[in-house]
């Protein structure tokens, strides 16, 4: 009890992982190579009769496999999960970025002008609810390029949730606020600059945060629609070769990989944080 | 009589109604001048517009008719020439103390560099009592006292004609006021400095105004009466209170807001004079001014 909650916390779950992974090692039918063959065993190579989910044993031997080596590149469908990985965040990033480039200046107008704000919002309503997904098939016709689609999914799916917490961001700024620009005779640029952005920054970055979930989430989806590299295709390709084991190791990278993202605008976030 | 260096003509506030009924006349024809080096309080009531003549003094807001007219160009819109504290401070939370002054320095004095503005920054802090590592914080790690001790810093630094006061005291207690307002008059004897405060304090009125402005209750207000504060400064708040007009003073003041803030209240007559009358203390006690024809209450005439 005299452990401090941080502590306890990592105790417990620590407990529920090993309960889990326990479970889900005992919950795996073994091998039985052990034993004799029978003639189906002979005639199927040894193979189990009933493909299964592999215990967590394998994955973590798989996963220290490739972990150990991850940048190794022996063709098109065998390269190190590091690759697979550099190419989906290579394609998040872009997207993400351009959608930002786009999507905070068009906030700002929308945010500062309720002319704008009025004049837009249809077309916002309209587009936002639309799976990036269903983007897809037009931008492959219209761009002609698959990893180009897929950089463009991820920006269609990035830059609403940036666009709309701007744009609430940028017209939400207390009036007493931008009352201290115009007393000071700030110009328009300079308030935006001194005042507004500094004051939108915590909401815009909440905004940046979901999307940058948001186009993790998708990028996978849109790998395994186009092919070739990244974390998307290799799930897809390893489950091609029901190779599960690797199925499943992948997931986990997916994680992972998000939760880094995610902990990395996190620590952005409260860079740009102010106490009232 | 020369033009003073402040002057509200006929200066009127109407609402329109939400639905196209009769506006709401918040106050109606405030005439008023104010000269140079002046301290102004004004006292009413809430609702009585008093904010909003500041805020159309400051060019934040604008009249519904009339003007202000200051150094003899009317004001449209915010400028420097007019510096603001507000009650709640209106400091930017995520720049420090130092920087919440440098950035209205550096708006107003363009062409000076990074140490001059700096210099001059940290001496309006260093006045307001704020140095020694306080200066780096940011407003929330200030107490109120010290956050609108900034707020007065920046106000004074940018150095402009008129200051304006919106209840700069009304979220504090009584001690930091107390020292508050002691170092507000030392940093005001020390400049030309023309101010104009809203206050709810009678107390805080008397010790540091020249003169105050009492306005009736609204709709239809307008400041009725204007108070000569004709007590000899340095003000102390210890012996203020032993002048002889002191109670004389503060009594009127507090009649007027007990009673005779709502008696004069409501619509003025067609052709009534739009000046405030001025009251003088002194040693005959009560002096009307013998334009007004509106009679005072009959405990005030000698």
């Amino acid at each position: 009890m005299l452990a401090s909650l941080n502590a306890r916390a990592l105790v417990l779950s620590l407990v529920l992982l090993a309960v889990f992974l326990g479970l889900w090692e005992a919950a795996s039918p073994k091998q039985q190579l052990a034993g004799e063959l029978t003639e189906y065993e002979l005639l199927m190579g040894g193979a189990e009769p009933k493909a299964a989910v592999p215990p967590p044993s394998d994955v973590i031997a798989k996963a220290w496999e490739e972990l150990s080596n991850p940048f190794y590149d022996a063709g098109p469908n065998d390269k190190g999960i590091g690759i697979q990985i550099g190419y989906s965040l290579y394609r998040v990033l872009t997207g993400y970025f351009l959608a930002a480039a786009i999507a905070i200046p068009v906030g700002f107008l929308i945010g500062m002008s309720p002319l704008m704000y009025k004049a837009l919002d249809p077309f916002i309503q309209v587009l936002r609810p639309i799976s990036p997904l269903a983007w897809m098939p037009l931008a492959l016709f219209v761009i002609q390029d698959s990893q180009a689609s897929a950089i463009f999914v991820i920006f269609i799916c990035s830059i609403w949730p940036m666009l709309i917490n701007t744009a609430f961001g940028v017209a939400g700024v207390r009036s007493d606020w931008v009352n201290v620009a115009r007393t000071h005779e700030l110009g328009p640029l300079k308030t935006a600059w001194i005042v507004i952005l500094p004051a939108a920054a915590p909401t815009i970055l909440t905004g940046m945060r979901i999307s940058i979930g948001i186009a993790w989430l998708v990028i996978v989806a849109a790998e395994m629609l186009v092919g070739g590299t990244g974390i998307g295709y290799y799930v897809w390709n390893e489950w091609n070769n029901l190779d599960l084991t690797s199925v499943v190791f992948s997931i986990l990278m997916i994680g992972v990989v998000g939760m880094l993202l995610d902990t990395a605008f996190a620590y952005c976030a409260r860079l740009v944080q102010y106490q009232e | 009589m020369s033009t003073p260096f402040l002057s509200l003509q006929n200066l009127t506030k109407r609402f329109q109604a939400p639905k196209g009924g009769d506006a709401l006349t918040v106050f109606e024809n405030v005439n008023l001048g104010i000269e140079k080096g002046e301290f102004v309080c004004i006292i009413g009531h809430s609702g009585c517009g008093k904010s909003t003549i500041l805020n159309i003094l400051a060019g934040l807001d604008e009249p519904s008719e009339g003007a202000v007219i200051m150094n003899g160009k009317e004001v449209s819109g915010p400028s420097l020439d007019r510096g603001i504290v507000f009650q709640n401070y209106s400091l930017l939370p995520w720049l420090s103390a130092l920087k919440n002054v440098t950035f209205a320095v550096q708006a107003r004095y363009k062409s000076w560099s990074k140490k001059q503005v700096h210099d001059h920054s940290m001496k309006y802090l260093e006045m307001v009592g704020l140095a020694g590592g306080a200066e780096l914080r940011k407003p929330s790690q200030l107490s109120g006292g010290m956050r609108q001790r900034v707020s007065i810093a920046r106000a004074f630094a940018i150095q402009p004609e008129l200051l304006l006061l919106d209840e700069p005291f009304g979220a504090l207690d009584a001690l930091t006021r107390g020292s508050i307002q002691d170092e507000l008059i030392r940093i005001w004897s020390g400049s030309d400095q023309t101010v104009f405060m809203i206050t709810h304090d009678v107390d805080e009125a008397i010790l540091l105004a020249d003169r105050i402005l009492l306005m009736t209750n609204g709709p239809y207000a307008r400041v009725a009466e204007s108070v000569q504060v004709e007590i000899p400064r340095p003000r102390e708040r210890a012996n203020i209170i032993h002048h002889a007009d002191y109670y004389d003073i503060r009594n009127h003041l507090v009649e007027f807001l007990a009673t005779r803030s709502k008696a004069l209240a409501g619509k003025q007559e067609e052709g009534s004079v739009a000046e405030p009358s001025i009251v003088r203390f002194g040693a005959h006690g009560v002096v009307a001014d013998p334009k007004d024809n509106r009679k005072p209450a009959a405990s005030q005439v000698e």
